[in-house]
């Protein structure tokens, strides 16, 4: 959060001193300050915990830290996310075209809504974890398997998020767009879909999220590869450190994907968000 | 002042010749069971400013919104320089009570979005939309963002929206109801400095009798539900007086003192 800075040189411009500029400068930055120490402080309790110990396989933060800095650089993140993100990024982009395009479809039509809607309510409610042995058993160990996953997890938010933004866009815009004779592919692309973006991408996110629950229960459930491998060889062997570091790394880049998808989403649809 | 009443408004408003911009024909609206408008006749001189005046829940609003072509009569006809309507039009643009404008766009986007729709060259109609911005009082603030602006200013776009695509007849709903007392003041000014020199057609729908009084050549009052038409009074106020002389003007009390004691039972 930044304090409003006044332009013309009206009374609060007074000239600053050093200490005050410094003091300014901290509270421009107050917020991520906040974040920095509530993860910090996060840190320090998993390090107390560790050191107690709590458990005997419960590793401290500094041994995780140093598993996590040996495996980054040895290259085994590097092969195991080459081969963890292919079903996710497959199967991401598939959930996004086809939600989104299904969203908008039984936003606006009623029948498309009767049709389909009741789908994928009962999926979202459906605990997909109990299904994907089905799926292996249906499609086999390959990545096909692994990419079905993600999508059963993903698509349903990512179907119900779109469509519910779309049947609440501003009536007061589509009656707006109406009164200028606006037809109705300018009616959609104009307004209800900008007007439903946020909604949308909320469900993107939350699909993403999803995809990230569902490629990694396909690599513990199905077949153990990639990151999912990671996870549960050094499980096997003991490694705790090094098991705890996978799991903070896909916990890491899934929430770097989804602050970079938030990045995306202001740059690009609601620029007046990203100037206030 | 001139009290005209329903009755005599109807017959002397067709041989009077001067020019009628809108006609409105036997309208009557259902929602579901319930009548908001019953039989309503009424003519809108043309390079006027009409203003529908009457309670809440009369159906002014409900009224104005047939006459845009949003939403369909049950019966009876709306006819606009002779034509029928049937849906919006070019010839008439609407200004919204909650303003309508786009989150997402800039002034300048917002104002031009009535001509981009019409498929205008973007170099075209950002300099009619810089015209216009200019008029309603907005220049410089071209590029911000509506969350940026204040009510008022916030309603200056959806008029200069309005007037940039050159419709004859201006539709205005409440337009200052969501714009603090002073913002309203000095908007109601500025609106009349523009229906002076756009000569266009207004129709106004407000609730708020000094506005009506103040702004309008011709009022029409609706009744309670089912929305009739109970009375129509052209207030004959000197428009060439300074803005402050004409609300301490004897005349212009009167007729909002009439008005109010017209309005009065239907308040409870």
């Amino acid at each position: 959060m930044s304090f409003p800075v006044q332009a013309n040189g009206s009374s609060r411009a007074v000239p600053t001193s050093e200490a005050s500029f410094f003091w300014r400068k901290l509270s421009e930055h107050r917020t991520a300050l906040w974040r920095l120490a509530s993860i910090g402080l996060f840190f320090l309790v998993w390090e107390i915990a560790g050191r107690i110990p709590i458990s005997f396989a419960f590793p401290t933060f500094l041994e995780t830290l140093r598993a996590f800095v040996t495996m980054t650089l040895d290259g085994s993140f590097v092969a195991a996310y080459a081969e963890t993100l292919q079903p996710l990024v497959i199967g991401i982009a598939i959930s996004a075209v086809i939600g989104i395009g299904l969203g908008i479809v039984m936003g606006l039509s009623r029948f498309a809504e009767w049709l389909v809607a009741p789908v994928f309510i009962v999926l979202q409610a459906a605990p997909m974890a109990a299904l994907i042995p089905l799926i292996t058993f249906v499609y086999g160990i390959g990545l096909l398997s692994k990419t079905l996953a993600v999508i059963m997890l993903a698509l349903p938010v990512i179907v119900l998020n779109g469509y519910k933004a779309v049947r609440n866009a501003n009536p007061s815009l589509v009656a707006m767009c109406y009164s200028f004779q606006g037809n109705l592919w300018q009616r959609i692309t104009k307004i209800i879909i900008p007007d439903a973006s946020p909604v949308i991408f909320a469900g993107l996110r939350l699909g993403l999220a999803a995809g990230f629950i569902g490629v990694i229960l396909a690599e513990l459930l199905i077949t153990p590869t990639g990151i999912g491998d990671l996870i549960t060889y050094h499980r096997s062997v003991a490694n705790y450190a090094e098991m705890y570091a996978a799991v903070v790394s896909i916990i890491l880049v899934s929430t770097l994907t989804l602050a970079a998808l938030e990045a995306f989403e202001l740059r690009v649809l609601r620029p007046e968000k990203r100037k206030s | 002042m001139r009290n005209i009443t329903a009755q005599a408004a109807t017959a002397a408003a067709v041989p009077a010749g001067s020019d009628v911009a809108v006609e409105v024909r036997g309208v009557c609206k259902m929602y579901n069971e319930v009548e908001a408008l019953r039989g309503i006749d009424l003519d809108f001189p043309a390079g006027k400013l009409t203003t529908l005046l009457g309670p809440s829940g009369c159906g002014k609003t409900t009224l104005l919104k047939i006459i845009a072509g949003l939403i369909p009569a049950t019966s009876g006809e709306i006819r606009v320089n002779g034509q029928t309507v049937t849906g919006p039009g070019p010839e008439r643009a609407f200004v919204f009570q909650d303003f309508a404008l786009m989150p997402w766009a800039t002034v300048m986007r917002n104002v031009a979005f009535g001509l981009e729709l019409k498929g205008m060259g973007k170099d075209e109609r950002q300099s009619i939309a810089r015209k216009y911005i200019a008029e309603v009082g907005l220049s410089g603030f071209e590029s911000k963002y509506p969350h940026e602006l204040s009510g008022g200013m916030r309603q200056r776009v959806g008029l200069a929206r309005a007037f940039a695509v050159n419709a004859d007849v201006l539709l205005l709903d409440e337009p200052f109801s969501a714009v603090d007392e002073q913002n309203r003041r000095k908007f109601q000014e500025d609106l009349l400095e523009l229906v002076e020199k756009e000569k266009k057609t207004f129709i106004f729908v407000t609730h708020s009798i000094e506005e009506a009084v103040y702004c309008s050549d011709r009022i029409v009052i609706l009744s309670r539900r089912p929305g009739r038409i109970a009375q129509i009074i052209e207030p004959e106020i000197d428009r060439t007086a300074s803005p402050d002389a004409i609300r301490r003007d004897q005349g212009y009390l009167d007729t909002v003192e009439e008005i109010w004691q017209g309005l009065k039972r239907y308040v409870d």
